[in-house]
């Protein structure tokens, strides 16, 4: 059967293809990104933070919220929503699973934490979105809370509703997923000044540099 | 290497890599044209017996096969009695393990159906069916996904595959063992992690969500249905191997390592992990599905219609470019996000390179079916497969101008996204799948399809209904980009202009349940023999010419040896 020469083409082809692939995508990546370290303002995740980011991942909303504002050059309106500035690789270093999301059925939630700092407020949302913001297709997540007959007992999360959806005689209280959810979007805070690229921060730090020299001359 | 540098080199990085690219495909078809292209165009008559170019063969149109022969023209073509013969060995070869694939991807069409039309109502119904976890929309339709993707598409997909190979190579399936082994354990792993997402445990990345520990199980089943592959390449015995076999083959290479990388556990992380999730799952499709679909559309096609494929050699070079190209497009998911420019760059000028290869395919599709257009009346399986080569045509030219900077920052982070992933997963692969099924079932089975009013309903729901599905999600989605983008317009506007087309979306998302359910009774239908047997499902039309004679004795012959 002619040695198989076609068998041997279209298994070492089909290899190379994938083998320059993995290395554009995925190798090269890489050896590039593992060099950059986390920016100093950003924290690693606190045991809590940590497992409300698993409540995250494990009640899929990444499929509705991204959390990658883009550059106000390509697309302005993320900044100018307060989404935040055009997050970078080391803005994801304590990331061991990206959240990146690839939707916006709802807003971008890199910056949730500085743009709603309110336990009160994400409790309520979470239980019910429409209580806060009119029109949302948010689900509904009543099964992070337990509703309670009468007062609440030492040591619950009572969650406070707005009067409308509030029901009388009743008292929401929150699971621990539900406080550890709201703790790691709480968290979600990249809103300090970053060096978009090594390029950029020498030019700036330069500037800086000029700048300071030319404040002493005058003096 | 110095990441300083090579931040600081971007274009430089980008530059060399294109080149390097470039030329490394000229290269690689270069090398694999030596002796490639020398099969001249009788490549493509491997796939017809001697003297049967011009005869039709549909058994799904087992009782309108002589239209669909006058159709396509009239012929003297005839099969003998030995070609009869050595066909029906090679299909009875596949039809259990093929027939096993078939029977659970029926069940995982049904299960993801479900979870895509519940979790398309929760999004203009938020209130509805929330009270528990795994009802919510963020798992519902990650069990839609996976059961779609590693239930139907990809067991219809081993199915269609693993049938094929026998006619393909004209030699008996060997190592069918592999396949019940594989498919079992593929079908048990699959229903632990789609029960695992519903309960909560997910690895996180979109379509990665299976606990790694499932994967490997993933991972070993998919190798072991690809083994028969790579056995009955090595007794084959034809001497050339058809443009569909490149494709089928470079598949089932091509998916255990996508998978197996992917789903290292503890090795991707942060923006690596992102770049990772995007070449994985953009080469889900471009080196999984696609090849597959393609590969039945370049078989079921010209066999259907008795008719080679216009231009064989276009469609080897197709086959290559297609391979280069589409692996490197993943980046283009992740336009305007951290990672390094380079590498999006790239993926976009990869994405727009892929017209290459799509007009590879869509010229030869289309200029095989020219003329004989009549044909898809009459033959249910031209009528699938045809609709969805001319889907992928489409899906791939949008999906190349998505890539583009100045659309994709409309449409990235919207519904017309979604709407891009059903065109290519749906209106391309599942169709050819659909009419794939519709060929091959009767000849595993012996019998006709019992009622080919439920054929022709399961086709005009579905169609209809992705039309309504496809039209509205991408005028919502296109809709709520532009609103996102006008910073002076509240975030809300962007989500209330997509509920009517929403609404629209779990319409004709109802249809094509209802399609599928048709299907799937149908399916069972046939696979018990149920209704009045007319005639074994036939090699060859009913039509009043001298070889029909033969080939009846011939069948007869054969049922008694």
């Amino acid at each position: 059967m002619a040695g198989h020469i076609d068998e041997k083409k279209l298994v070492t082809g089909a290899l190379v293809i994938i083998a320059i692939a993995t290395l554009a995508l995925v190798i090269l990546p890489y050896v590039q990104l593992k060099h950059i370290k986390a920016p100093d303002a950003l924290k690693p995740y606190t045991d809590i933070q940590a497992k409300g980011r698993q409540v995250y991942m494990s009640l899929g909303c990444v499929y509705c919220h991204s959390q990658q504002p883009r550059d106000a050059k390509f697309a302005p309106a993320d900044e100018k929503r307060g989404w935040g500035r055009a997050s970078t690789a080391a803005d994801y270093a304590y990331d061991q699973v990206h959240l990146l999301g690839t939707m916006r059925t709802g807003p971008d939630l890199l910056n949730i934490g500085a743009r709603q700092p309110s336990q009160d407020w994400h409790l309520g949302h979470l239980y019910q979105p429409r209580a806060y913001m009119p029109g949302s297709i948010m689900p509904a997540f009543p099964f992070l809370f337990i509703e309670r007959k009468g007062p609440a007992k030492p040591g619950d999360v009572v969650v406070n509703l707005p009067p409308d959806y509030a029901k009388p005689g009743t008292t929401i209280v929150a699971t621990t997923d539900a406080v550890n959810l709201v703790e790691y979007l709480k968290s979600l805070d990249r809103t300090y000044p970053i060096k978009k690229t090594i390029a950029e921060s020498l030019s700036v730090d330069k500037a800086a540099n000029d700048k300071a020299a030319a404040e002493t001359k005058n003096e | 290497m110095n990441p300083s540098s090579m931040i600081d080199n971007t274009s430089l990085v980008l530059l060399l890599a294109f080149s390097v690219s470039v030329l490394g495909l000229f290269v690689f078809i270069w090398s694999m044209s030596n002796g490639f292209f020398n099969t001249k165009e009788s490549g493509s008559h491997i796939i017809f017996a001697k003297d049967e170019i011009g005869l039709v063969e549909d058994p799904a149109a087992s009782q309108t096969d002589h239209l669909l022969q006058e159709a396509a023209g009239p012929t003297d073509a005839h099969l003998t009695a030995e070609d009869l013969k050595d066909r029906q060995i090679a299909d009875d070869s596949s039809a259990i393990p093929a027939f096993v694939c078939f029977l659970a991807a029926m069940c995982w069409l049904i299960i993801g159906s479900a979870a895509a039309i519940v979790s398309s109502i929760k999004l203009h119904n938020p209130d509805w069916l929330v009270d528990s976890a795994w009802m919510t929309f963020g798992r519902l339709r990650t069990i839609h996904l996976n059961s779609v993707i590693y239930g139907w598409a990809s067991m219809a997909g081993i199915g269609v595959s693993l049938w094929l190979i026998p006619r393909l190579l004209k030699t008996p399936l060997v190592g069918a063992k592999f396949v019940y082994w594989g498919a079992m354990i593929w079908h048990v792993a699959l229903m632990c992690g789609v029960t695992a997402i519903g309960l909560g445990y997910t690895d996180g990345m979109e379509w990665l969500e299976m606990p790694w520990q499932i994967d490997i199980f993933i991972v070993i089943g998919g190798a072991l249905m690809g083994v028969p592959l790579f056995l009955t390449l090595a007794n084959r015995k034809v001497e050339h191997l058809y443009v569909s076999v490149w494709y089928i083959g470079a598949a089932l290479i091509w998916f255990p390592i996508l998978f197996f990388i992917a789903n290292i556990p503890y090795l991707h992380s942060g923006v690596q992990g992102a770049a990772m999730n995007w070449w994985y799952g953009h080469n889900a499709l471009g080196l999984w599905f696609t090849p597959i679909g393609i590969g039945a559309a370049y078989y079921f096609i010209p066999k259907v219609l008795g008719r080679p494929i216009y231009s064989y050699n276009l469609s080897l070079l197709g086959f290559w470019c297609l391979a280069f190209f589409y692996s490197q497009v993943g980046g283009h998911h992740l336009i305007g996000g951290p990672l390094p420019t380079w590498m999006v760059t790239l993926s976009i000028v990869q994405s727009v390179m892929m017209v290459i290869p799509v007009f590879a395919v869509a010229v030869n599709h289309h200029m095989t079916v020219n003329g004989n257009i009549k044909a898809v009346i009459h033959s249910p399986t031209l009528r699938f497969v045809v609709l969805g080569a001319m889907l992928y045509t489409a899906a791939s030219i949008q999906g190349s101008l998505e890539a583009l900077r100045s659309v994709n920052v409309i449409t990235h982070f919207t519904h017309y996204t979604v709407a891009h992933a059903h065109l290519g997963m749906y209106g391309f692969f599942t169709m050819v799948m659909f009419g794939s099924i519709y060929f091959i079932m009767p000849r595993i089975v012996g019998w006709e399809w019992p009622h080919p009013w439920m054929i022709s309903a399961h086709f005009w729901l579905v169609s209809v209904g992705f039309a309504i599905y496809f039209i509205g999600l991408s005028i919502g989605g296109w809709l709520q980009g532009v609103a996102m983008l006008d910073a002076a317009k509240p975030f809300m506007d962007s989500v209330a202009v997509t509920i009517p087309y929403l609404k629209a979306r779990s319409v004709g998302g109802s249809l094509m349940v209802i399609g599928h359910v048709i299907f799937v009774v149908h399916f069972f239908l046939i696979s018990l023999r149920y209704g009045s047997k007319k005639e074994p499902a036939r090699l060859i039309p009913k039509v009043n010419i001298p070889f029909i004679k033969d080939a009846k004795v011939a069948a007869k012959e054969l049922k008694r040896g």
